[in-house]
């Protein structure tokens, strides 16, 4: 029969769901949030209690167990949120901790492979972040920009932009998930901004922009026309380079 | 800003646009919380696409589009009636510094045409990354063009603010540019290239002994040819190629498929299209020669100077060679894995690290990504019945890689053709 865990979706509680399972010796077929429906035929179900010192137990043991690129691949993994991700990710858990030597590059493993693979779908969608994002300056000096990433990758790219912007204000805002980071010059932090019509838009008006935004804005689409080669127009590569759903945001396409 | 910068950046963008260097890898440099700007190394940001597909990763602009040569390819060419103009050093570091700010780019490619002299413009060259690097403290990426002819001080000064610098060599054939640009020698590119490699390699031997000497050109450099123009073979350019990529510091060899811009020339050919597919083919050979540790007379040798253009070079070498297939993914090692066509740099190290804990079996390759439809033509397996090409006779192998013929409109039946008379 069918072993149903439920849990309450978060990373630590997945942590506690793998502790959970190795006190009662039954591994999950299925994992599920707490409070979703159970499925039709379950076997039986287990309940896991979010505790921070067994979720904490079991990262030390990963620890020791993984490299950090495959430690750096579990925050990956679960930041994409795919359906299907967190199970798994148990089960990757659940083998590099069964075997006596290291299990990250058995990629006959359907499961290590599968890992493998969204940890690159995911590193590429952060790739994308840092590639077609667009600042906007405001009137305030603070430079804004707006982003709808496939996967929940923000929190993955922030250093990398208070490390290059390290000199001017910045508040990059997922428009999706409805949260951001906003950095004042000394460090970043998360914001949750209340709703107005720029979180809709994600475009600065014309009292909010900054004196001179729209003239740059101006240059960079006339160079992006500009540099284009008239004879080699190709729209296909275009749109396989520069997916049709970042134009919203991108200034040259606007 | 002032006006009229609208106007010459779009002049000086259009001049630059047939140069096709736009990486931005080679450096990591962290921010440090000084300035503005990092690189991040490895493969570098695109930031943008340009409608032909292209990326742009850095601003890349010419200083100024008037020139003294008449190289009758280069549509900046002193005879040629263009709009000109220059930008000045302030506007164009005004523009970097902006356009870097709301994250459009990734540093700045400058190159220029030349004026009164190649030091006099090397000259204004250097001084524009000079003053992004002291004046503004950019951090970023900076690739300068070096002039032919620009003396050696230069060149050395302008390394230690550009992140790559390059020449571009343009034509592979010292008659042909000859012919096309009688102001210019191969010397005359060579002798920059050899001013930068030096460069750099005294720069490692300083910094060997003392570790705050700062890096000189440390994406190294990279340069063009021109595919199209002149008569030169595949196997011309891919020597050359093969021959700078011998030698320290040259990175990337880029190719440039001709664009008639000068179709007055009667030296040069009138191409209704750039040869795309043949440009494409030297790409995927160049990437044979850096990626797949392929020789040069492998891809191309006299009986064959041209690439195939209906099949890659990796699949013609293949074909060419039956005698290698077919191979045991469970045995050959990483260089035979690489020649395999339908296997990649990515599959292959997964196969190498996968048959560590077990057997490999077909489709398990093709969820690590290989593309078993060419390379179940090339393995042996136990368990596929699929012919291998050594089994094939040449013409019947090779039909098995080429597109599927579209039928024409009307084949197959019969047309009577009533001509009015």
């Amino acid at each position: 029969m069918n072993n149903v865990f439920f849990y309450d979706a978060s990373f630590e509680g997945l942590l506690s769901a793998v502790f959970e399972a190795y006190v009662q010796k039954q591994f999950p077929d299925e994992l599920l949030p707490e409070g979703a429906a159970p499925p039709l035929f379950a076997g039986r179900v287990f309940h896991v209690a979010t505790q921070e010192e067994r979720s904490r137990r079991v990262w030390a043991a990963l620890e020791k167990k993984l490299s950090p690129a495959a430690l750096r691949g579990l925050e990956l993994v679960w930041f994409s949120a795919i359906p299907g991700s967190d199970l798994l990710l148990f089960r990757y858990i659940r083998k590099a901790i069964d075997a006596p030597a290291s299990v990250e590059t058995d990629f006959g493993d359907p499961v290590v492979l599968r890992f493998a693979q969204l940890c690159r779908r995911v590193s590429r969608e952060v790739l994308r972040l840092k590639q077609f994002l667009r600042f906007q300056k405001a009137a305030d000096g603070t430079y804004f920009a707006a982003v709808e990433p496939e996967y929940n990758v923000l929190p993955l790219a922030v250093d990398h932009f208070a490390d290059r912007f390290s000199d001017q204000p910045w508040l990059i805002y997922d428009l999706r998930r409805g949260y951001g980071f906003y950095y004042d010059l000394r460090s970043v932090r998360e914001v949750v901004l209340q709703d107005t019509p720029l979180l809709r838009s994600g475009r600065l008006g014309k009292g909010q922009a900054a004196e001179g935004e729209e003239q740059w804005q101006q240059l960079w689409k006339t160079y992006f026309k500009s540099i284009a080669i008239r004879e080699r127009l190709n729209p296909r590569l275009h749109r396989q380079n520069m997916p049709v759903r970042f134009w919203r945001h991108l200034t040259e396409k606007q | 800003m002032k006006e009229g910068v609208l106007e010459k950046l779009k002049i000086l963008a259009e001049s630059a646009k047939y140069d096709v260097s736009c990486s931005s890898s080679g450096t990591v440099r962290s921010g440090r919380g000084k300035g503005v700007g990092n690189t991040v190394g490895g493969v570098g940001i695109c930031h943008s696409f340009a409608e032909d597909g292209r990326c742009i990763s850095l601003l890349k602009i010419m200083l100024t589009n008037h020139c003294i040569y008449d190289c009758a390819y280069c549509i900046n060419r002193r005879s040629n009636d263009v709009r000109r103009a220059t930008l000045s050093v302030g506007e164009l570091v005004e523009l970097t510094m902006e356009f870097y700010r709301r994250n459009y780019i990734e540093g700045l490619f400058l190159s220029s045409g030349v004026v009164r002299s190649p030091d006099y413009t090397m000259e204004r060259l250097v001084r524009v990354a000079k003053d992004l690097r002291e004046a503004h403290g950019f951090n970023g990426y900076i690739h300068l063009k070096s002039i032919p002819g620009a003396s050696r001080e230069l060149v050395r000064a302008a390394g230690f603010y550009a992140d790559r610098l390059s020449v571009n060599v343009e034509i592979p054939n010292e008659a042909s540019l000859r012919r096309l640009a009688p102001e210019k020698s191969l010397e005359s590119v060579f002798q920059p290239m050899r001013f930068i490699r030096q460069g750099v390699l005294e720069n490692q031997e300083d910094r060997r002994r003392l570790r705050h000497v700062p890096r000189f050109v440390p994406a190294g450099q990279s340069t063009q040819m021109i595919v199209g123009a002149t008569a030169e073979t595949d196997r011309d350019i891919l020597s050359l190629s093969s021959a700078l990529y011998a030698r320290p510091t040259m990175r990337r060899v880029y190719y440039s498929g001709y664009v008639s811009v000068n179709t007055y020339d009667d030296r040069l050919p009138r191409l209704k299209q750039p040869p795309l597919v043949r440009e494409n083919r030297l790409y995927q050979a160049d990437w044979l020669l850096r990626f797949y540790r392929f020789r040069v007379d492998e891809i191309v040798d006299e009986a064959h100077p041209l690439l195939d253009l209906e099949l890659d070079p990796k699949l013609s070498w293949a074909l060419r060679h039956p005698e290698f297939f077919p191979l045991d993914v469970n045995r050959a090692d990483y260089e035979e894995l690489l020649r395999v066509p339908g296997i990649g740099v990515h599959s292959a190290r997964l196969i190498v690290a996968a048959r560590r804990f077990g057997r490999v079996d077909s489709c398990q390759l093709r969820r690590m990504g290989v593309v078993m439809k060419k390379a179940q033509h090339f393995l042996a397996f136990r368990e596929l019945a699929v012919r291998t090409v050594d089994t094939l006779p040449p013409e019947s192998a090779r039909a098995l890689f080429l597109p599927a013929r579209r039928r024409k409109k009307g084949e197959g039946q019969l047309l009577l053709d009533f001509a009015d008379e």
